[in-house]
């Protein structure tokens, strides 16, 4: 498979929106996807993630903005001329088309005459080189959708849109496809533009992540940027689990903000702090479950002086193998999470223990609290959508 | 006991196997008829066996004339039918305009009329154009009650196909005519052929509206109520009998190449 040498540059969005009558999907906004990098747009169902998808496509006419590929303005291309391709969420196979001229497609489209050298190598490269006469509803759900990438990429498009394209497959297939796609994507070094609402999914893939939510991108960056700094309760709850407590700022100085959570004093460095802070102003304090240890009451004296504590009542637990799960009644937070590594279990820690947590300030971040605390929680109703 | 147990578990084979006999029972007789030497003018009575009829099925005056007037309209009246039907199935389906509802019920208002006073309102409406009766009538009229069917066919169809197809098409550089010619148009096919067949069988055996709008002109199913005033002749049977044998043999044929395709996919 050769290397695409002429990936010809960025993809810009620019004050691009779309809206459906009253009802506006995506707000105005401005996005730039770097030449060759693999970019996830990540966010619940309905948040105007797939609009945007198909207005690089050119599925859909935005209401305002333009988007440029590279130099090229391409915001009044007709799908068919931009040199784009997309993995659909349902894969889209011709059904009346075998594998082969399903591949082929794209390039007999282009007036391409000797398209079989082509198709082969592109079928052994999605190992799929003996399935080439079958119809795609011969083939299993992971077969169908190594076509579709296949259908796509043999055109070496500028960029692959990928919209859910692993929402149909089983938890293990869809493992092995992630790293499939991203071993893909380092070989051909196409721009991957990718849909999903897996946040799992967008951390293992892509360089950077952009979080959408209700029409509008609510942070950008790379996967570990966005986990241990969100901005936003959003991104907090979204990305992963957060406890987040309501606090009172109590002092600032040396470069921590101290607050005063219930008659718990805790520390948080000011540098992850992006809300306003002011003297007796209200807070959001996060810490992510597995940074914080938990000790019997007992033991409390041995922990080291400087970290944040917290006392409470273990009022559930559940053992996941590497890990186990506590939920945490404590005066400050009626709920806090706590992950515990499987290494050397208290048999103290069962439900209805007194316990103490502690973390280190350095993991402690900061949010404004004029947001909705929950906002971005997902509940099982959601998740299946 | 031993013989009720056997006939309760075979049950569904045999109520089958008599449904079919119903059926195909009349078309026997058709068959078994047009191998008749009747007495008479009549064919109603066996007499004898005899190739006669099928050796001469144009020996009866104005028989085969008829029979190429059904067919010509038959053809034209599918044509029509089935590109206007597929129109409109595909506006229906795919895009939302005022009064598309009102349309969608108007579509099956021909299906619901008794035929015979669609018939005779159309010969008033014919004849306060001041058109001439005939061939044009006939087409106009059996276009107009085939459209119906045609679009319950090939909407069903349209419903089923997922519109993603069509997009993954345009974005795989195929324009919009060749989006419509290499995705849309194969795999709405079945309902289309469907439609046809359907457009096809409907127009040519057609009667009542046809008798009310024909003027001077005599289509098959008018020779044969025709002459069955004055006697039936067995080129009739023989007509029937090939029509139902060319129909056997198109599905025969169809089934063949199916079967051919999935064998060459297999090896």
């Amino acid at each position: 498979m050769k290397t695409t040498t002429d990936t010809g540059g960025d993809v810009r969005l620019s004050g691009i929106g779309k809206t459906y009558g009253s009802f506006t999907a995506v707000h105005p906004l401005d996005l730039t996807v770097p030449q060759g990098s693999f970019f996830a747009l990540l966010g619940a169902s309905g948040c105007g993630k797939t609009t945007t998808l198909r207005m690089i496509a050119g599925l859909e006419e935005p209401t305002s903005g333009t988007v440029s590929l590279g130099e090229q303005d391409v915001t009044r291309l007709p799908p068919h001329k931009r040199p784009v391709n997309t993995v659909f969420q349902s894969y889209a196979l011709f059904p009346h088309l075998d594998i082969f001229e399903n591949v082929a497609f794209g390039l007999r489209r282009r007036g391409i005459r000797s398209v079989k050298k082509q198709v082969e190598e592109m079928l052994e490269l999605v190992q799929l080189g003996e399935q080439a006469r079958k119809k795609p509803h011969q083939l299993s759900g992971g077969q169908q959708q190594r076509v579709a990438v296949a259908r796509a990429l043999i055109n070496h498009p500028k960029v692959l849109l990928l919209d859910e394209p692993l929402g149909a497959l089983d938890l293990k297939l869809r493992r092995q496809m992630q790293l499939e796609l991203k071993r893909i994507q380092t070989e051909v070094g196409i721009t991957f533009i990718h849909v999903t609402h897996d946040q799992e999914e967008a951390m293992t893939m892509a360089d950077t992540v952009a979080v959408m939510n209700a029409g509008r991108v609510e942070q950008l960056g790379p996967p570990t940027d966005l986990y241990e700094n969100p901005r936003t309760t959003f991104v907090a709850n979204f990305l992963g689990t957060s406890n987040l407590i309501e606090a009172e700022v109590d002092s600032r100085g040396g470069g921590d903000i101290v607050v005063k959570a219930g008659d718990c004093k805790l520390t948080l460095p000011e540098a992850r702090c992006p809300a306003p802070v002011t003297a007796g102003g209200r807070l959001l304090v996060g810490v992510r479950p597995e940074k914080i240890s938990l000790v019997h009451a007992d033991d409390a004296g041995g922990i080291p002086a400087g970290r944040n504590r917290v006392t409470g009542r273990i009022a559930g637990s559940s053992f996941i193998g590497v890990s186990t799960q506590y939920v945490i009644d404590s005066p400050v937070c009626p709920e806090l999470e706590v992950y515990a590594q499987n290494v050397d279990r208290d048999a103290r820690l069962a439900p209805g223990a007194e316990v103490v947590l502690h973390w280190s300030p350095a993991h402690t971040f900061g949010l404004d609290a004029a947001q909705d605390i929950d906002a971005g929680v997902q509940d099982i109703g959601e998740e299946a959508a | 006991m031993a013989f009720l147990r056997r006939l309760r578990s075979r049950l569904v084979v045999i109520a089958g196997l008599l449904t079919l006999g119903y059926l195909l029972l009349p078309n026997v007789v058709v068959t078994v008829f047009s191998f008749n030497d009747p007495k008479g003018r009549f064919n109603y009575t066996w007499q004898k066996f005899s190739t006669d009829a099928w050796t001469d099925p144009c020996g009866v005056a104005d028989l085969c004339g008829s029979l190429s007037i059904s067919l010509q309209i038959a053809a034209w009246a599918t044509l029509g039918a089935t590109v206007l039907g597929t129109m409109i199935a595909f506006a229906l389906v795919r895009y939302r305009f005022r009064a598309r509802g009102a349309v969608n019920s108007l579509i099956f208002l021909p299906m619901a009329m008794p035929e015979v006073v669609m018939a005779a309102s159309l010969l008033t409406l014919f004849l306060n154009l001041g058109a001439q009766l005939g061939f044009w009538t006939i087409l106009i009229a059996h276009i107009m009650f085939c459209l119906s069917f045609v679009v319950v066919a090939v909407k069903a169809r349209v419903m089923s196909m997922d519109p993603r197809l069509e997009e993954a098409a345009r974005d795989l550089y195929a324009g919009p005519v060749q989006t419509f010619v290499r995705v849309t148009l194969p795999i709405a096919a079945p309902g289309i052929a469907a439609g046809a067949l359907l457009a096809f069988a409907l127009s040519f055996d057609d009667f009542i509206i046809t008798n009310f709008n024909a003027g001077a002109l005599v289509t098959f199913p008018m020779f044969v109520w025709g002459s069955a005033q004055r006697g039936t002749p067995v080129q009739i049977n023989v007509i029937g009998t090939a029509m139902f044998v060319v129909a056997v043999l198109c599905v025969l044929a169809g089934m063949a190449v199916g079967n051919r395709r999935k064998r060459q996919k297999a090896a």
